[in-house]
């Protein structure tokens, strides 16, 4: 294979929007374009965070970046999230985030007073997620090139002890824990942004779910097969991966899937899915089904994981996809997400 | 949430499944056909198909806006975004429609000034926040959103706004069923009529089809008891050799519809002479347009649009799926060639269009196939 | 092919009777009452929701009637049931069963 010319599939003529929203258009990118050219030997399906080994010791390493308008909204900001984000892809490929470097792309004439609030955000929430912020770098571009701020945060983290996952581990009769609810997140971005003339009492709920992550390592570590934070494209977009990456189904009881009424009115109302929607403070887990209670009853133990549930279970079919089904016996299928969520009139 | 909890519940809902599956003669294949787009959506958001009969088939019809839209138009709407002084403003689900030269997404991130709106209001309200730009409603819908436009355009006025126009595509729905039923391969039991149209234009519109065309049309609402109920309805004229129009959907709909909202409409719009519908062709009187008295605010009267007419590719079979001659998946193009991601097709651009519901939420998709393709 | 969904009016603009707020479990927005012009909306009532514009008043006496039509689908069934073992079904095929005699087992 390294011999061989890399096969690049990505044949569009130009990047869109879509192509950084997290669904198929993001996959088409990285799959036919990035993976090809810049990761040619690795095995596997990618992740969130890459595992490697220095002088032995194995590492994980992770990279994100934030591009949020607004800054500012209900329950965070963009400099929680940069932190929170970085630290969440490290807890979900089982590791502990030991220290993060940041990199600032700041418009030119962007207030002090509104870069001081982010980069005080971030010191808290480094602070709350135990994470140390080890270095960084600044480019300032011309006003008008930028939105304002977007930041870029790179972490390392130490993995945990008896956890291993991966997507071919997941076995049928595995089942699918949620941290909580929701599509807080995402709708309360939809709102902060004004155009829709929606208000709700709700907040996003961006935090580090690390706690929880620990806390499931501890009760049923060798029985975890997968982790991941929903976060672009919601639920449903990350258990398709899952489901692509395992090649069997995942089933889920739509009954079960916590979402806050607030969260629920906004999609009734703008025709969108909850599943869709981005989180920032929750994870999904695939535990087999032996220790699935064991993890569940120490998630719900654990502070903010009080409504933790068991959403469904992975079966052989529908292989490669996500089915919902309700209680009186209907049954869909819930695609990954195509760009943004769009409210809907029809 | 009152008014929807309880016609989703589980119970309730087996039973009306058991009361089909009663109805239903097993000799009998029904073919019904829900008219309008939300209830399709519907239809696969709630997995009904799993509730009925093998022998109760649903034939989804032509009610979605976004689908029936001719390419060129959007084209045209969009040829407008060329002056940096205007602002267009559309529903979210226009967003992702493809012109020959993009979608309004597409033209917006190459830095053309496009908005999403929720209402016309919100679009009116564009204007008065941007009194040095002009702002373009791409005005997309059936009976139900023909209103909302209407009373908007009467406030721009009012208010004398001259920085405000509507690009109109309303089309109506009953010359679409009427091409449908002219259709010569068509056979259709009954019908699940429009209820959200039909809080507009009543039920009295659809008393031909009965009449005339001797099929039962069930006015019906858009939660899973209320669709089941409908198909109750229908199923019950059926075994009773009857044809007759019933309204399911009293909650909401009243006979004689909505007067004010009819006011509205026919005080700013008039019916087109014809007008094309993407996978039906042309159908006269079938579109309304807005009259000269507001043409004021009608973009197409105020500025030059280039007239685009782009034709949809032969393999694509839309109009077949439209009249249900064809399921979704029996189109040449579905899952391969025309995804919801790269509609070829009208039936696949909006996710209430029958192909892209199908696709979405139907377990009876080529997946493999599709997997291959996006990689 | 239209969205709208049912929410509470909780507020009507004091300058401006056409605008009003409506609650949809917790989340709220502004919507014109210009089509429910023949109508005499108040707080409390319930409206169907499209597009930002009210379009019509729902009835809760329609609603818990077809409520009630809902949960006696079953025993009706049941009703019909004692009445097909009289063997009328037989009579007719279904296409040509008397439309009297369907309306009398219906309703």
């Amino acid at each position: 294979m390294a011999t061989t010319a890399p096969k690049i599939k990505f044949r569009e003529p130009q990047i869109e929007m879509a192509h950084g929203a997290g669904g198929k258009a993001s996959r088409r990118l990285v799959e036919g374009l990035f993976a090809p050219l810049l990761f040619a030997g690795a095995q596997g399906p990618l992740s969130d965070a890459a595992h490697i080994q220095i002088n032995g010791t194995r590492i994980a390493m992770t990279t994100d970046s934030f591009v949020v308008s607004p800054l500012r909204f209900p329950g965070g900001s963009i400099g929680e999230l940069a932190i929170n984000g970085t630290v969440n892809d490290l807890a979900v490929s089982g590791a502990r985030a030991e220290a993060i470097v940041v990199t600032f792309v700041l418009e030119a004439g962007l207030p002090t007073d509104i870069l001081e609030a982010e980069v005080r955000a971030m010191g808290q929430a480094a602070e709350a997620a135990g994470v140390r912020i080890a270095g960084g770098d600044t480019k300032v571009v011309e006003h008008g090139k930028a939105d304002r701020m977007y930041i870029t945060t790179t972490g390392v983290g130490r993995l945990l002890p008896g956890v291993a996952i991966s997507p071919e581990s997941v076995q049928p009769g595995d089942k699918i824990l949620l941290s909580g609810a929701i599509g807080d997140h995402g709708i309360t971005i939809l709102l902060a942004r004004g155009e829709l003339d929606i208000e709700a009492e709700i907040r996003s709920d961006t935090r580090s779910v690390f706690p929880l992550v620990q806390s499931i390592v501890r009760a049923a570590g060798g029985g975890i097969r997968w982790m991941r934070d929903p976060t672009r494209g919601g639920v449903a977009t990350s258990l398709n991966e899952l489901a692509r990456d395992c090649g069997r189904g995942i089933v889920l009881s739509e009954e079960k899937i916590p979402v806050r009424d607030a969260v629920r009115g906004a999609c009734e109302l703008l025709g969108l899915d909850p599943l869709h929607i981005a989180n920032e403070g929750q994870f999904l887990a695939v535990v087999s089904a032996d220790q699935a209670d064991a993890a569940l009853e120490a998630l719900r133990r654990a502070p903010g994981g009080a409504e933790a549930v068991i959403i469904g279970e992975v079966r052989d079919e529908p292989a490669g996809s996500v089915l919902v089904t309700t209680l009186y016996g209907g049954s869909r299928l819930v695609d990954m997400l195509v760009g943004d969520p769009l409210p809907r009139i029809c | 949430m009152k008014y929807v909890d309880e016609f989703r519940a589980p119970e309730l809902i087996s039973k009306a499944g058991e009361e089909i599956r009663r109805l239903a003669d097993p000799k009998h294949h029904y073919r019904i056909m829900e008219v309008c787009g939300g209830h399709t959506h519907a239809i696969y958001r709630f997995g009904l198909k799993d509730l009925l009969p093998e022998n109760v088939e649903l034939i989804h019809g032509p009610g979605c806006p976004v689908c029936v839209l001719p390419m060129g138009r959007i084209d045209d709407g969009l040829s407008l975004t060329a002056n940096p002084e205007f602002i267009f403003a559309a529903f979210g689900d226009m967003m992702r429609v493809p012109g020959t030269h993009g979608s309004p997404l597409e033209y917006k991130a190459r830095g053309m000034d496009v908005r999403i709106v929720y209402s016309p209001a919100d679009a009116l309200k564009l204007a008065r926040l941007n009194p040095q730009k002009h702002v373009v409603f791409f005005a997309i819908g059936f009976e139900t959103t023909a209103p909302s436009t209407a009373l908007t355009i009467i406030r721009a006025r009012a208010e004398g706004l001259p920085n405000f126009s509507v690009f109109c595509n309303h089309v109506t729905i009953i010359p679409a069923i009427r091409a449908i039923l002219d259709s010569p391969d068509m056979r259709l039991d009954g019908f699940v009529g429009p209820g959200h149209v039909s809080t507009v234009i009543g039920c009295r519109p659809y008393e031909w089809i009965a009449k005339d065309q001797g099929k039962p049309v069930v006015v019906s609402g858009f939660e899973p008891l209320d669709i089941l109920q409908s198909i109750v309805m229908l199923l019950r004229q059926l075994r009773g050799g009857q044809a007759i129009v019933e309204n399911q959907y009293k909650r909401v709909v009243p006979w004689e519809g909505n007067p004010a909202a009819l006011r509205a409409m026919a005080e700013v719009f008039e019916l087109r002479p014809y007008f094309e519908w993407r996978g039906l062709g042309f159908i006269s009187q079938s579109a309304l347009k807005i009259r000269s008295a507001y043409g004021e605010w009608d973009s197409e009267q105020r500025f030059t649009v280039p007239g685009v007419r782009v034709t949809d590719p032969k393999a694509a079979q839309c109009g077949e799926v439209l009249k249900g001659v064809l399921k979704p998946s029996q189109c040449k193009l579905f899952g391969r060639e025309c995804t919801p991601e790269q509609p070829v097709g009208a039936l696949m651009v909006s996710s209430e269009g029958s192909c892209a519901a199908h696709y979405n939420y139907s377990q009876h998709r080529p997946i493999t196939i599709d997997a291959a393709a996006s990689l | 092919m239209c969205l709208a969904i049912p929410g509470k009016i909780i507020e009507i603009d004091a300058h401006n009777a056409q605008q009003a707020m409506v609650d949809v479990v917790g989340v709220r927005r502004k919507v014109d009452l210009g089509l429910l012009a023949e109508e005499s909306i108040r707080p409390g009532d319930w409206v169907l929701i499209h597009v930002g514009f009210a379009m019509s008043k729902i009835s809760e006496a329609e609603a818990a009637d077809q409520m009630r039509t809902l949960m006696i689908l079953g025993e009706s069934a049941a009703a019909l049931e004692e009445v097909e073992g009289y063997g009328l079904e037989n009579e007719y095929p279904p296409s040509e069963y008397p439309a009297s005699k369907s309306r009398g087992l219906v309703s």
